[in-house]
This record gives C-alpha cells, sequence and structure tokens, in this order.
C-alpha cells in the first residue's frame, strides 16, 4: 500500500513537472514580450485583451523585470540566440549597438496606417540605423525642472521657461529652509550609467563638456568637465537633500512628491506622478521649465525612449509585429484615453498627440515635454563636435560599463570622500584604460 | 547571592536573544507592514509604523496583474523536487563517506564544497548554452537539475555531519545479520538518522525557494517562481514599494508558515552534534 502510494505520488510529480514544461506545445503562436515595471508599461499589459480580441491565433506572455536584470537577461539571450523573447523593450541606447550587431529585425515593413512619419523626429532618429527602423517608441522622455511655484513665489522669483544654470543655483539658495526640511534641489546622486551618470553626461553637454573628442581620446581632464562637477557638487552640498549621493529617480521622485525639493530636474515621465492626487502632496503648486542652459546652446536635457523591438533570432515575427503596431499606434493611445484619461497615454512618441486638444488640456506638462524632446538631439549632443551618438549616454558597447565605474567616483566626490579633482582624474584613467583595451 | 547573580544573566542574555532577533526579523515586518499601506504611505517621512489606514489595495493589484498561484505552484516543484533528488544522490554518498571512508574522503569532501566558493555568475554562459543545445531553457526539469546539483554540496555535507553521529557498530550488527547493503541503508541508517534528514531536507528546501539568480536568468514566462514574481514588481523607475512589499509577502508567506511549523526540527538538526 505504501509502495503504491509513493508510486502514484511519483507518478503525479512527473506530471506535474513534465506537464508543466509541455503545456504550451499545442497553443497558438505565442509571443513572449520581456518588458520593465513602470507605470505605462503595466497599464499596457491590463489592456492586451483588446488585441488578443482582434488576433484571436496570437497568445502573449509577460517577463516582467526591473530594468537593469532586463537589460542583463535580454542582452544575454540576443547574444547566445537563446531564443527566449519574441518582443524587447529596450531603450535608446542598446537599439543603435544591436541594429548594428544585426540582432534586431527591422520594422520599416509596419503597416502604412502605423504611419512612421507621425513619429517625433529626435526619437525616430534615435531608433534608426542606416535608414532600417529598429525598434518602435513605447513612451519617450526627456529631461526637465520641476519646480514648485508656491516656493518659488514666496523666496520672490519667477522661473523662466528656460533658466539658466545661474538661475538654478540662485533659486535653490532662494527656497532652501533647512529647518523645516526644504531643501532647494533635488538632483540624481546614486552611481549608475543610467542614475547619476545620466543627468551628469546631460548636464555635462551644456558646460561644453564631452565624453570623447574626435581621436576617442577621454575628456575628463578637461575645465569643461571640472566646472561641472565643481557646480553640481557645490550646488548639491550647498542646498541638496543630505544623503544625496545615494539618491536616484524613485528617492527623489518620494522627496519632491513629500514637499521636500524646490526643484527637481528630471526624466519628463516624472510629471505626471508628481501631479497624481493620488501620491502627491504638492499637485497643485508644480510648474515645469526646460532643462538649464549656460548660454551655450546646448540644454542640459537628455532624451530617452523605451522602445519594443523583435530579436533576430524570434519564431514569431509575423505575430510580434502586429503586437508592437498594436502597442505603439494612435489607436492604443486613444484606447488608453477611453479608459483612463488622456493624462495617461504613453507620452513622447507621436507629433499627432501633441496636435490633440484633448491631450493638452488633460496634461499640463505636455508643451514642455515636448519642447525638451526636441531640445535633445543625439547626434550632437555638445557643443564641440563628437565621435559617437547620444545624449546621455555614449552609443558604444563599453559605455555602460565605464560610466557606472565613473559615476562611482563622482557620486564619492558628492559623498566627500575624495575631492572633484581626485573623481575627474580617476575618471579619465579608468575610461583611457579601458577604451585602450577595447581598441580605440 | 549567587542566584540572583544568575538571574540577571539569564535576563541579560534572554533580552540580548530577543533584541537580536527582532533586528533580524525587523525587514521582514517592515516589509509585511509596508505591504498594507498606501504608496504614499510607504514612503512617507517620518516613517509610520502602524497607525496608518490599512489596505488590502496592493494585494488586490497584484492578485489582479499576475498568476500568483502558477508561479508558487512552479516554486513548490522547482524546490521540492531538486530537494528530494538531492537527498536520493547525497544519502548514499554520504553513508559511504561516513562510514567507509578513504585516504581521500576529506578533499572529496572539501572539493565538494569549494564548488559553491565559484561565483554563480562565473559559470552562467557556459550553462545557458548547454541548456539552449538541450531545449531546457524556462522549464522545470532545467531549474530542478540546476538547484539540485547546487544544492548537493550542502545536502551531503549535512547528512555526512549527522551520520558520522551514529555509532558504526550499529550498521555492523546489521550486516552480521545479513542485511544488504540497500536494507542497511533504507532500514537501519535512514530511521536512526531522519531528524538529521529532516532538517536537511527544511534547509535545502527553503535554499531553494530562496534561490534568485539562477531561477532569473534560466526562466522566462513559463517555469519562473516566487523570485521571478518578486523581481516583476521592481522599479528604478516609479514607487511600487507598497505593491512590491505585497508581492514580497505573498512570496515568503508559504517558507514562513512551513518554517514556523517546523522550527523545532530544524533547530534540532542545525544544532545537531554542535555540543559534545
Amino acid at each position: 500500500m505504501r509502495k503504491k502510494s509513493a508510486l502514484f505520488a511519483a507518478g503525479l510529480l512527473v506530471f506535474a513537472v513534465v506537464g508543466g514544461t509541455f503545456n504550451q506545445s499545442h497553443a497558438a503562436t505565442v509571443v513572449t514580450i520581456a518588458t520593465v515595471n513602470n507605470g505605462d508599461m503595466i497599464r499596457m499589459q491590463g489592456l492586451t485583451d483588446d488585441f488578443t480580441a482582434k488576433n484571436p491565433d496570437i497568445t502573449l506572455e509577460w517577463v516582467t523585470l526591473e530594468e537593469n536584470v532586463l537589460r542583463q537577461r535580454v542582452t544575454q539571450d540576443i547574444a547566445a540566440k537563446g531564443g527566449q523573447f519574441d518582443v524587447l523593450t529596450i531603450g535608446t541606447y542598446e537599439v543603435p549597438i544591436w541594429g548594428n550587431n544585426g540582432w534586431l529585425v527591422s520594422l520599416n515593413d509596419l503597416p502604412p496606417d502605423w504611419d512612421v512619419d507621425d513619429l517625433l523626429p529626435a526619437i525616430r532618429n534615435g531608433l534608426t540605423v542606416d535608414g532600417q527602423l529598429y525598434a518602435a517608441p513605447f513612451y519617450g522622455e526627456s529631461s526637465m525642472v520641476m519646480f514648485r511655484k508656491d516656493l518659488m513665489a514666496k523666496a520672490g522669483l519667477e522661473m523662466p521657461d528656460a533658466p539658466t544654470w545661474d538661475f538654478i543655483k540662485e533659486a535653490a539658495a532662494a527656497m532652501t529652509d533647512k529647518d523645516n526640511e526644504v531643501y532647494g534641489v533635488c538632483l540624481r546622486g546614486k552611481a549608475g550609467w543610467g542614475e547619476n551618470m545620466a543627468f551628469l553626461t546631460a548636464t555635462a553637454n551644456s558646460f561644453g563638456a564631452r565624453w570623447f573628442d574626435e581621436d576617442w581620446k577621454p575628456q575628463f581632464d578637461s575645465r569643461e568637465w571640472a566646472d561641472t562637477l565643481n557646480f553640481y557638487v557645490d550646488l548639491m552640498n550647498s542646498y541638496g537633500p543630505p544623503g544625496a549621493s545615494t539618491n536616484g529617480f524613485n528617492e527623489n521622485l518620494s522627496l519632491f512628491q513629500q514637499g521636500k525639493c524646490g526643484m527637481w530636474i528630471d526624466a519628463t515621465v516624472a510629471a505626471s506622478f508628481v501631479t497624481n492626487q493620488n501620491d502627491s502632496t504638492v499637485t497643485d503648486s508644480v510648474g515645469f521649465a526646460l532643462a538649464p542652459d549656460n548660454g551655450l546652446g546646448k540644454r542640459g536635457n537628455w532624451l530617452w525612449a523605451w522602445s519594443l523591438a523583435i530579436p533576430a533570432g524570434s519564431d514569431a515575427t509575423d505575430a510580434a509585429k502586429k503586437f508592437i503596431s498594436w502597442a505603439t499606434s494612435r489607436e492604443y493611445t486613444e484606447l488608453v484615453a477611453s479608459k483612463e484619461g488622456w493624462a495617461n497615454v504613453p507620452p513622447g512618441t507621436r507629433k499627432s498627440l501633441y496636435a490633440n486638444p484633448a491631450y493638452q488640456e488633460a496634461a499640463s506638462f505636455a508643451e514642455m515635454t515636448l519642447n525638451s524632446i526636441n531640445a535633445a538631439d543625439p547626434t550632437q549632443p555638445t557643443v564641440d563636435p563628437v565621435p559617437y551618438t547620444g545624449v546621455q549616454f555614449v552609443a558604444i558597447p563599453e559605455f555602460a560599463g565605464i560610466a557606472t565605474q565613473v559615476g562611482q567616483e563622482f557620486s564619492a566626490a558628492l559623498a566627500g570622500q575624495q575631492s572633484v579633482a581626485e573623481a575627474l582624474e580617476k575618471a579619465q584613467a579608468l575610461t583611457t584604460d579601458e577604451m585602450e583595451a577595447a581598441g580605440y | 547571592m549567587v542566584r540572583t547573580a544568575t538571574i540577571q544573566r539569564k535576563i541579560i542574555i534572554t533580552a540580548i536573544a530577543w533584541t537580536i532577533g527582532l533586528l533580524i526579523f525587523f525587514p521582514v515586518l517592515w516589509t509585511i507592514l509596508t505591504s498594507f499601506k498606501s504608496e504614499a504611505q510607504a514612503i512617507a517621512d517620518p516613517p509610520v509604523f502602524l497607525f496608518f489606514d490599512w489596505t488590502l489595495e496592493n494585494y488586490s493589484i497584484v492578485q489582479e496583474r499576475s498568476d500568483y498561484l502558477r508561479y508558487l505552484w512552479n516554486s513548490v516543484i522547482i524546490a521540492g523536487v531538486s530537494t528530494l533528488l538531492g537527498i536520493l544522490v547525497a544519502v548514499p554518498a554520504a553513508w559511504s563517506m561516513a562510514f567507509t571512508p578513504s585516504k581521500r574522503t576529506k578533499d572529496i569532501l572539501l572539493w565538494m564544497l569549494s564548488t559553491k566558493m565559484l561565483p554563480a555568475v562565473g559559470v552562467l554562459y557556459p550553462i545557458y548554452l548547454i541548456f539552449i543545445q538541450l531545449n531546457l531553457l524556462d522549464t522545470l526539469i532545467g531549474l530542478i537539475v540546476v538547484l539540485m546539483m547546487i544544492n548537493l554540496p550542502i545536502i551531503v555535507w549535512m547528512l555526512y555531519t549527522y551520520f558520522r553521529e551514529i555509532p558504526k557498530e550499529i550498521l555492523e550488527a546489521a550486516r552480521m545479520d545479513g542485511a544488504s547493503l540497500q536494507k542497511e541503508i533504507l532500514h537501519v541508517l535512514t530511521p536512526m538518522a531522519v531528524p538529521g534528514i529532516a532538517s536537511t531536507i527544511l534547509l535545502n528546501f527553503i535554499l531553494a525557494w530562496n534561490e534568485a539568480f539562477w531561477t532569473l536568468n534560466l526562466t522566462a514566462a513559463k517555469a519562473g517562481p516566487l523570485t521571478a514574481f518578486i523581481a516583476s514588481y521592481s522599479s528604478p523607475e516609479g514607487l511600487f514599494y507598497a505593491k512590491l512589499s505585497a508581492a514580497s509577502t505573498m512570496a515568503i508567506a508559504p517558507i514562513l508558515i512551513l518554517g514556523w511549523f517546523s522550527q523545532k526540527q530544524l533547530v534540532r538538526g542545525l544544532t545537531f552534534g554542535a555540543v559534545k
């Protein structure tokens, strides 16, 4: 009896394991989508009934991961030709590199009614390699100044639409009230190529600094980088919140929502968070302005688009294209608007959205977002010519690793663990070593 | 006088033990509390501890967004089967090392343990390529095999330690009574080592349940266990701490309950042979 029970249990176990492995084999075309966990993507997952109703022969499966884990998983899978995913969520950093490597399927043949010409030119250019569109933008973002209108008025200042860094410093000084835990300015300090280095690289552009000269020689020993980092460290030490060297997007969002930041310069996508009645305590007093400049013709704003692409190894290319053309279409934004309101549609990808009066009325940040995106030029990001594309990144595979190390040095300088000069010296040395090792 | 000093000592030791215990448990408690807050309350400064508007909304959203039961089922199968398979392989291995050791037994044991010292990422790419060739990516079978292999050194070591506590003479007596090798292991050794085997199973089940590196790297949409479920709620751009906490609580709840009910066996097994 005991033997029979044991055999039965073992049989059940084998059935569970093998069944779990093969239970999808009889299904229709399965499209596996690797995506990130953010509000717009999660909203899309909730609305996919619309797609599956129109395409009953396609089943969608989702793999949602944290941004950095997703990047590593997808890179690993695509490089090893694992074929785990049919649609990838990737950014403007990966698209030119992976497109050049032949890792992505061209999307030039998406249906005409998808209307490629409706895409914002800056976003479209960032996703195109040699005339081939390798990813369809799901939402785009730049960076801008979000500020407290009430604190600004109390300080007797008025934020211009296009402020300078000098004005930002003046306003930060005027708004800081440390006794009441109000800090003039909150900026990213947490180390990482997508954290402090996204902000600092974009800021450096407005100071005329660049990562490399035209011969790919690192430029951290230049006066422009010294000016950038000295300004940033001084600004944050004088008017920033305590522990700023560990603050990233989420930490600053939290501070701003609780009314502890006079200004916050970060992703335009944050505008919908800080104006959200449910989460923010400063909803009614938030204003927006372009990222600052230094009078050199370049602003300190970045350009990014979370986009959907198809890996070259996918065996469901046609179904994946159908999904992408649905998720990034004008009709999709109308679907979101009908269910959740115009303020919640994915921003920053299509001209038609910004021409839509209903959107303009619902999203007070629409115009500033569009202007910020249009102000970014990935092909000529800074004052002097550069051999690379990318505003807050350099579109080469080595960049992520180098920038993360440089970010650690800069974060240590902000934390007071070393001087700005030491941080720049180390950044120059490590970047030179890495670039030489990479054959530049 | 002596008695008072002993009582005082006991009170101090108890207070220290409770403080350490609470410190270790505090992150789990905070996660559970945060799961009942709104996103705004989750990031409130100063933090709110108990006096907030308790809500089940996060659990409802997580349940609506994710197929929790599928992840739970995958976790149970992966952790359970990998542990049982590991025990099946490890019992004979530990028996031979404990009762018929050779000059190289200690070297073999150390070598087995040394495989745990290699960072997992060092063998990720070769294993990934092997999995592609064998069609094992995103399958329960693939994960069971990998987790069984990575936990095997610990299982063997633990069983070896328990078996060494059992007098050799009892097995010799069984042999003299004509017991075959199979009967010796199954009917003599195993019943005597049940507490040790039970605690080994429990500890390795917990290790396999919590394993995140391989389960995240070798799965996609089908075989992901609860570690993948939690990972899907982490976000560097957007405040989802309350939802992440709800997902984490749902993921650790089964193992917490299991640990609670089996704490006697766990403690007994982990301290077995510690004091001679």
